[in-house]
């Protein structure tokens, strides 16, 4: 929907030129958050028209990266989405994100339906994205992959809906630093040289609150008729920094405070660089310099909001200083935020290393609609889930969702798969609860900290919300009457992709130093206790005379003659 | 083997120990008390030492600045509480929200069984409130939490204090890896349980609670605060908890490091360390500060409210401060920057506590006893029970009726108590309590109504030969769970399992064996405890002392799930009782 409202915004973008085939843009936007928090969001977008399919041999790349390439026409990707997120998103604090994420690593794959054997193509394509972006990628395996059957839709054109050709896998656990930033920057075509990428200095993004990166690549049609197909390459980042970590604590936000850096240029090969500064609540809350007079309206996340523009590929933009470093400065902390209307916690519930719960908070916030939800949990095989426990309330009333796909484990080769269709009935909190038993691992099994706990990715919440501008009917603010009767479809709702955080779970561990002592213990009880006890058993003992003597012998031979008994 | 395999020696060897069976005991019996006196021997204990690398290697700096200012946001707490006469939750959400945390509330309420007249409540309602520092750039999967108790009075106004300040401090720096949680719960122990409950969704003690908005994950360590002035002279750690779990030896370790560093004061069960371990008086204080924490490890209740996290797998301890006539005094800033070297050490964990011991005892704050070196003293005493085996069913039944009565008349028959008799709820419950115990003594003449005959001499042989079978896995069980409650009652019941046989003088027997029984093993121990704490009473005032603590002891078990009563209840004074059957056999 954000990329929609671009589309509004400029709609001179996706006009066919025949020369040069392929086109790059950047932006970033910064949202200025309630809590004095700051959030930046770049994007940079390549497109290609050109076709990697049908054995189709490209070898001159400009813009679009050669590594990726060479990846889509080598395993048939269709769609490719990958993250690597540090931090949680604090929905309740900061809304929502434009592009949500869950912590980790995130990747889904959708393949051509070319590809004969696809779990075998997405084991190798996990171990190239591994190398490519120095991550632990190849950790992925079918123990951690599942196939949604409803959750995740292709977001690029395309009719193919078989989840056959689908695979999605999390893992909860990778930690995201510079190593996974560097290779991420050499992928855009001014690498971190030039234009809106020299803001990205490692050493300001990781002292932050969340930090998350990510690649998307997608089919998308050329022009408005759709003959023909371009390839997308969207890169994204995002960033919060946090108010109490940022040293003095006063409200004020620069480019420089940020990123530590200021902008001079834009990177030459962009078609277009832009800057949006969400000043929705402006002048109210806070002012912004250099001004600016070029403003744009867009439909957000569902809410009606006004950027400021800066454009930097005019010279004016930075000002005689040749410079820009943009100012955002808080006049008051007054003002409420608008309450995000969906939002979703988890918790594992009891305690002991036997049983346990798992519990899924779902919230919808808007005043008088429900809406469904599709939720998707994916759980390691080493929680035994009892299905049968699996309860959905809301309102203390038994919630019976439309659509349970449920695909049980298999020990060391699978997870639980489930997904559900769930109404969220208004101003509500439907809970989600199911048990599970926690699996003894065999003794390989176990990783190098075990009894740091085990890691179950995120739950994926996804959903069409009413839009809040939808919601108040009443209200007139900037739209002639005649407009505003009738909801307009596309404004009514939009999408909306929740993860919850992911749990950490203790396992039973055993004392690893225990197989020595075990080992030293049976031995020695084998040895001698049961050694002796078969000897005990086994034998009959019986008192044996000694020999007697040869003076005995004899008067033994005396006594017997004379019918005595013998000595 | 050959000893075994030769008969005549393996004769031999059974002739003498028959023989010598009565020696063979006593021996053992003294073997394994001054086993355990030798516990507390310096040379023979060993030094604590910090077993997590986590913990060990790295190096921390303490900075926090601000101890004035806490102690004046105390006083500030201490104005509020006052105004609004308890906890005043408006103040504490504003208060926190300003230093940046993520603030959620928790009502509970809790009707006890019967008045608890030492902190004088019955219907308990209160608010427990915390606040959860987000760690940047962390997934919400673990957090730490630090506790203080908002306790009526002007008590622990200092530590809220201090809870606030270092909130505040702690939220400006960008080290942390984990969630930490400062809460600051209402009715101390109970307040604490619906906090517990409420945050891992189980109920197992019938608490209402309103559920909680935020979490952090799963709890790694916790800490409790109980600080009641601007200056202390020491700091006292408090390790025993529900049912005498204790935590992580670690979590001592780390807290006798961080005061060696900051140099301050330590102490545990209120007593210093001393250097002079061969002399007499030396070894005397080691005896007397191993055998506070062997008392009130057996008692099975929380002595803090770290206490009732140990159930959770959470590693917890209370810290409290010591205000004495002592000159040296250490101001909250130091306090602070103790607590903050702590934090940052667990921050740093990669794993749960686990590298060091769960099962010890200190003798003090740098030695500690191991369980492999405890161990023996118990199987010394055990090992009397073997021989009294190879002796030869019945009156068992019996027996565990009248514990189940025992268990369970108490609360039931509060209410007609009251209505019959001039006492109060709390006097009833107890006084019903004691009044079941001694009917239990007139067992011995109803079971043989029951039995309608002569016991025969095999008859009390088999019964001896089971209470003992009993008493020696009950004794073993206990022991490893709570090895001080095992060890005081193995002290006590052990010698009554011993002696008695139908054949000695009833009434000095039943004398001797009446004085080992549970109940009369508590009230010494009332005693004992108070001689430890250099606080002797009289007896009258000890009696009242005792049937608080009986009161007590229920009170803690319906409450926190403390398992000491039922067990005495059901299984101890059953056994018990079996002997006094065997006595009076006929």
């Amino acid at each position: 929907h954000y990329a929609a409202a671009q589309k509004q915004a400029e709609p001179a973008v996706l006009q066919p030129t025949p020369q040069p085939k392929d086109d790059f843009q950047e932006e970033l936007v910064v949202r200025p958050l309630h809590s004095g928090d700051i959030y930046a969001s770049f994007q940079f977008r390549t497109l290609w028209e050109t076709d990697f399919m049908r054995g189709n041999k490209v070898s001159h790349y400009r813009l679009f990266p050669k590594s990726l390439g060479q990846v889509i026409s080598k395993f048939s990707v269709r769609e490719l989405h990958i993250s690597f997120t540090q931090g949680y998103w604090r929905t309740m604090q900061w809304g929502q994100p434009y592009l949500p994420s869950p912590p980790g690593a995130e990747l889904w794959v959708w393949f051509q339906d070319s590809v004969t054997d696809v779990d075998a193509t997405w084991k190798e394509l996990t171990n190239v994205l591994s190398g490519i972006f120095c991550a632990s990628l190849n950790f992925i395996d079918s123990t951690n992959t599942v196939q949604p059957s409803a959750s995740f839709k292709p977001l690029g054109i395309g009719n193919v809906t078989d989840h056959r050709f689908l695979r999605y896998a999390t893992l909860p656990r990778e930690i995201v630093c510079t190593e996974n930033l560097t290779p991420w920057k050499k992928l855009l075509p001014c690498g971190s040289k030039a234009g809106l990428a020299v803001l990205l200095k490692s050493e300001k993004l990781f002292h932050s609150s969340f930090h998350s990166q990510a690649v998307h690549i997608r089919p998308v049609c050329q022009d408005w008729q759709c003959k023909t197909t371009s390839w997308e390459l969207r890169q994204t980042l995002n960033v919060v920094f946090d108010l109490h970590n940022s040293g003095q604590g006063k409200r004020e936000w620069s480019l420089f405070k940020m990123f530590s850096r200021t902008l001079t240029e834009a990177c030459p090969l962009a078609s277009s660089s832009k800057i949006y500064i969400d000043i929705t609540d402006n002048p109210e809350q806070f002012e912004l310099s250099p001004a600016t007079s070029l403003l744009s309206q867009a439909m957000v996340l569902g809410d009606r909001r006004t950027f400021s523009v800066y454009d930097l590929t005019q010279q004016d933009t930075f000002g005689s200083v040749r410079s820009l470093n943009l100012l955002i400065r808080w006049k008051s902390t007054e003002g409420d935020m608008l309450r995000p209307l969906l939002h979703a916690e988890r918790y594992v519930a009891g305690y002991g290393l036997q049983t346990g719960e798992i519990h899924t908070l779902m919230y919808n916030h808007h005043p008088y609609r429900s809406f469904p939800v599709l939720l998707l949990d994916s759980v390691p095989w080493y929680l035994r889930l009892y299905i049968h426990t699996l309860t959905v309330t809301s309102k203390g009333k038994d919630n019976k969702p439309s659509y349970i796909h449920y695909q049980p484990s298999k020990d060391r080769v699978r997870p639980h798969l489930l997904e559900m269709l769930v109404q969220l009935p208004p101003n509500s909190v439907t809970e989600v609860t199911v048990q599970f038993e926690r699996a003894l691992l065999k003794w390989t099994e176990y990783t190098p900290d075990p009894n740091h706990g085990f890691y179950v990715g995120s739950s994926v919440i996804s959903s069409l919300v009413p839009s809040t501008v939808a919601m108040d009917t009443n209200s007139t603010r900037e739209r002639p009457l005649f407009s505003s009767f009738f909801p307009c479809k596309e404004e009514s709702s939009y999408f909306v992709r929740v993860y919850t955080e992911p749990l950490l779970v203790n396992l039973p561990t055993p004392d690893f130093s225990m197989p020595y002592n075990v080992i030293c213990l049976t031995c020695t009880v084998v040895a001698v206790g049961y050694g002796s006890l078969y000897n005990l058993l086994t034998r009959s003992f019986q008192i044996e005379e000694p020999s007697p003597g040869l003076a005995k012998r004899i008067a033994n031979v005396i006594r017997k003659m004379r019918g005595v008994p013998p000595l | 083997m050959g000893l075994l395999s030769d008969p005549n020696r393996r004769r031999a060897l059974i002739n003498l120990l028959t023989r010598l069976n009565a020696p063979i005991c006593v021996v053992c019996y003294m073997a394994g008390v001054a086993w355990f006196m030798g516990l507390a021997f310096e040379p023979f204990t060993l030094r604590t030492y910090m077993s997590e690398n986590a913990m060990g290697s790295t190096m921390v700096e303490e900075r926090f600045p601000s101890g004035e200012r806490a102690v004046a946001t105390g006083r500030e707490f201490a104005a509020h509480k006052k105004k609004v006469s308890g906890m005043p939750v408006e103040w504490l959400v504003k208060t926190m929200q300003a230093r940046g945390l993520e603030v959620y509330t928790q009502r509970f309420s809790r009707t006890l069984p019967f008045p608890d007249e030492n902190k004088e409540r019955y219907m308990v309602k209160g608010t427990n409130v915390y606040g959860i520092l987000r760690a940047p750039r962390a997934p919400r999967t673990e957090a730490l939490v630090l506790s203080a108790p908002c306790t009526p009075g002007d008590n622990n106004n200092q530590a809220v204090g201090l809870l606030l300040g270092l909130a505040q401090y702690f939220r400006n720096q960008i080290y942390w890896a984990k969630d930490i949680i400062f809460l600051v719960n209402d009715h101390d122990l109970i307040g604490m349980q619906a906090w517990l409950e409420g945050y891992h969704h189980t109920n197992t003690t019938g608490m209402d609670w309103s559920p909680l908005q935020g979490r952090g994950g799963s709890i790694q360590a916790a800490l409790s605060l109980e600080l009641s002035s601007d200056v202390v002279t020491s700091m006292d750690l408090v390790l025993e908890g529900l049912n005498g779990q204790l935590p992580n030896l670690d979590l001592a370790n780390l807290f006798y490091a961080f005061c060696q560093k900051i140099g301050v004061l330590c102490t545990i069960q209120g007593k210093l360390q001393r250097n002079d371990w061969d002399s007499v008086s030396g070894y005397s204080h080691a005896v007397q500060t191993m055998m506070l924490m062997v008392m009130k490890q057996a008692s099975g209740r929380p002595w803090g409210d770290h206490g009732l996290f140990l159930r959770y797998h959470i590693e917890a301890a209370t810290i409290k401060g010591i205000n004495s006539f002592r000159q040296y005094k250490t101001d909250a800033t130091t306090i602070g920057r103790l607590l903050e070297g702590m934090y940052r050490k667990l921050n740093n964990l990669l794993e749960r506590l686990h590298q060091s011991y769960f099962f010890y005892l200190m003798p003090s704050l740098s030695h500690f006893v191991s369980i492999g070196y405890y161990m023996p003293a118990f199987g010394l005493l055990a090992v009397i029970l073997l021989p009294g085996v190879l002796s030869v069913l019945t009156p068992l039944v019996i027996s565990h009726l009248t514990g189940a009565a025992l268990y369970m008349l108490p609360i039931r028959f509060q209410e007609m108590a009251v209505e019959h008799f001039p006492v109060s709820e709390t006097e009833a419950v107890v006084l019903t309590a004691i009044a079941v115990y001694t009917a239990g003594l007139a067992l011995p003449h109803n079971t043989h109504r029951l039995l309608s005959g002569e016991g025969t001499e095999q008859g009390w042989r088999v019964l001896k030969l089971v209470a003992l079978l009993y008493l020696a896995v009950l004794l073993g069980c206990t022991a490893l769970i709570n090895f001080s409650l095992g060890f005081i009652l193995a002290l006590t019941l052990v010698p009554a399992a011993a002696f008695v046989t139908p054949h000695v003088p009833k009434v000095l027997s039943a004398f001797v064996l009446v004085i080992l029984s549970p109940a009369c093993t508590l009230l010494f121990s009332v005693f004992f405890f108070q001689e430890l704490q250099e606080m002797p009473v009289s007896f009258l005032d000890g009696w009242l002392l005792y049937l608080s603590v009986i009161s007590q002891g229920i009170l803690d078990h319906f409450l926190y799930g403390s398992l000491v009563y039922p067990l005495i209840a059901l299984l101890v004074y059953p056994c018990w009782l079996l002997f006094w059957n065997i006595l009076f056999w006929k």
